[in-house]
């Protein structure tokens, strides 16, 4: 699940100043589990904004907001409302908003009302927890399936800092459990061989932000 | 005299550290150095010391060079990536630095820089590993250096640390990776440290146990209550405690104190009387009292 926070109002109503109307589109996964931009947030969104002075000349749920071909055929049955605005807010994660940037036809600019977190476990209602970073090579087995690249503040991967807390907390904060303790603690009793091997470096190039990108517009 | 003979010979190591300035004057760190030059077999100069930025430790250990030194590089993983880590290893033996002690380094959260970005594309198993590699001629590509260093590389271990089992493990793939030395965090509890060593004594390791100055009753306190992996006993602390009334009551009275001075050099050199026996040195860290260690040394 891609975890994403509401940014502040003002923030988005400085994004809209020149918007005396706006399309509001949301998403039917991440989006909605997590409350940023599920139908209720959208409704919730459109009154704000009209509380705002802003007209609302639609809404839509992206399905999902990040399926590219999707959204553009979604966009195209909401072509009246999207004409009659002059910015389009996007409640969705930065991968949505930019998918909604690429699939609109009309020339309007496109807003993020969200700050995208990072890919979460959902623990409970409105409870999240980062636990991969997508590094591209996955070594959990090695760990009895604890990741230490994302649960350790400092990534490490052949064993703890000396920073573990007495109580198997991070020196970062105590309410942040030492991975290297988890996994201790997980494996305790049985063999640590797994872990005496000694881990090379990972390899940046499998990371996000460094995978090959197809350039925009570029048909298969 | 470099620090590798030494290591091998039969003799206590001592080593002290001494951390930057943040800022340009080195004044006060190239007196402590040639105070201490005489007495200890290496100095360690810190590396952005709690992710403090601050004045580099290259180039203070370059300065130690000049003043007759053995300086101890310490570089941290924190703030750079394998392409600057390789380059300031080569770099740090064009300018006659030899030892280098790896670290992970403490998280920028922690430091004054809070918003700064955590690197560490190695840990201080890959730091060793590579420094290694270059002593042997390649970097991590395996691309053949034109003169290559030979650097004494060094790493660390929480004697105290929990879980014990997990800092051994790490600690033995330092040793494989071609650490020759070992400096401890902070040993306070001699009891502790017996049996840490005697759990790692298949490691053919020289070891020097951590001696953190103590400065009062209060830091004892600090670090019990927020440095993982060191306990200090609740008898120093009494100790200091007692020395910091005695000093306040004789500053009311209008006499001399010294009470906690003396105490504190008592406190170090009966910790390093009793790790005398135990293993092949001890590594100080000051923490600014640098000019009392001459004191300390000639109590032991």
């Amino acid at each position: 699940m891609t975890i994403s926070e509401q940014k502040a109002l003002e923030k988005i109503l400085e994004y809209l100043k020149d918007a005396a109307s706006v399309f509001l589109v949301g998403c039917s996964d991440c989006a909605t589990v997590v409350k940023t931009g599920g139908e209720p947030e959208v409704a919730q969104m459109a009154e704000t904004l009209k509380a705002n002075g802003k007209t609302i000349t639609g809404t839509m749920i992206g399905e999902p907001g990040c399926h590219l071909l999707n959204m553009k055929r979604q966009f195209r049955e909401h072509k009246a409302e999207l004409d009659a605005a002059d910015a389009v807010l996007v409640m969705s994660c930065g991968t949505g908003t930019q998918t909604a940037a690429m699939a609109v036809e009309q020339e309007k600019p496109v807003w993020a009302a969200n700050n995208t977190l990072y890919l979460g476990q959902v623990e409970r209602m409105g409870h999240f927890r980062e636990l991969c970073s997508a590094c591209g090579d996955c070594t959990i087995d090695r760990t009895f399936a604890i990741c230490p690249v994302t649960r350790c503040a400092k990534g490490l991967q052949n064993g703890p800092c000396g920073g573990t807390t007495a109580e198997g907390k991070c020196e970062v904060s105590p309410d942040r459990d030492c991975a290297w303790y988890l996994i201790y603690e997980r494996m305790k009793g049985k063999s640590l061989e797994s872990l005496r091997e000694y881990v090379a470096p990972k390899d940046a190039r499998l990371r996000p932000g460094l995978f090959p990108v197809t350039p925009e517009g570029e048909k298969k | 005299m470099s620090l590798r003979p030494i290591l091998q010979s039969d003799t206590f190591i001592i080593t002290s550290e001494v951390g930057p300035p943040k800022g340009t004057d080195l004044s006060h760190v190239m007196e402590e150095c040639k105070l201490l030059n005489p007495l200890v077999n290496g100095i360690n100069v810190t590396d952005i010391q709690a992710a403090a930025m601050r004045l580099g430790s290259m180039a203070t250990c370059h300065l130690i060079k000049d003043t007759g030194g053995e300086p101890i590089l310490q570089m941290v993983t924190r703030d750079r990536n394998r392409l600057a880590l390789q380059s300031d290893l080569l770099s740090a033996w064009a300018l006659g630095i030899e030892n280098v002690l790896c670290l992970t380094g403490d998280h920028p959260t922690l430091g004054d820089h809070k918003s700064a970005k955590p690197v560490y594309d190695l840990d201080s198993v890959q730091l060793i590993k590579a420094a290694k590699g270059l002593n042997e001629g390649h970097d991590m590509m395996g691309e053949t250096l034109e003169g290559k260093p030979d650097l004494c590389l060094g790493a660390v271990v929480s004697p105290g640390a929990t879980p014990l089992e997990l800092q051994i493990l790490k600690l033995e793939k330092k040793v494989a990776a071609g650490a020759e030395f070992i400096q401890t965090q902070a040993v306070y509890d001699v009891n502790i440290f017996a049996e840490f060593m005697d759990k790692v004594k298949y490691l053919k390791v020289p070891i020097l146990a951590g001696i953190v100055i103590l400065k009062s009753a209060g830091m004892a306190r600090y670090m019990n209550a927020n440095v993982a992996g060191v306990t200090v006993p609740d008898e120093l602390i009494k100790k200091m405690s007692a020395a910091g009334a005695a000093d306040k009551q004789a500053k009311e009275e209008g006499k001399k104190g010294g009470n906690v001075v003396a105490t504190s050099i008592e406190i170090a050199a009966g910790l390093i009387r009793d790790l005398k026996p135990l293993c092949r040195g001890v590594h100080l860290m000051p923490l600014g009292w640098g000019h009392h260690v001459p004191k300390i040394l000639a109590a032991v």
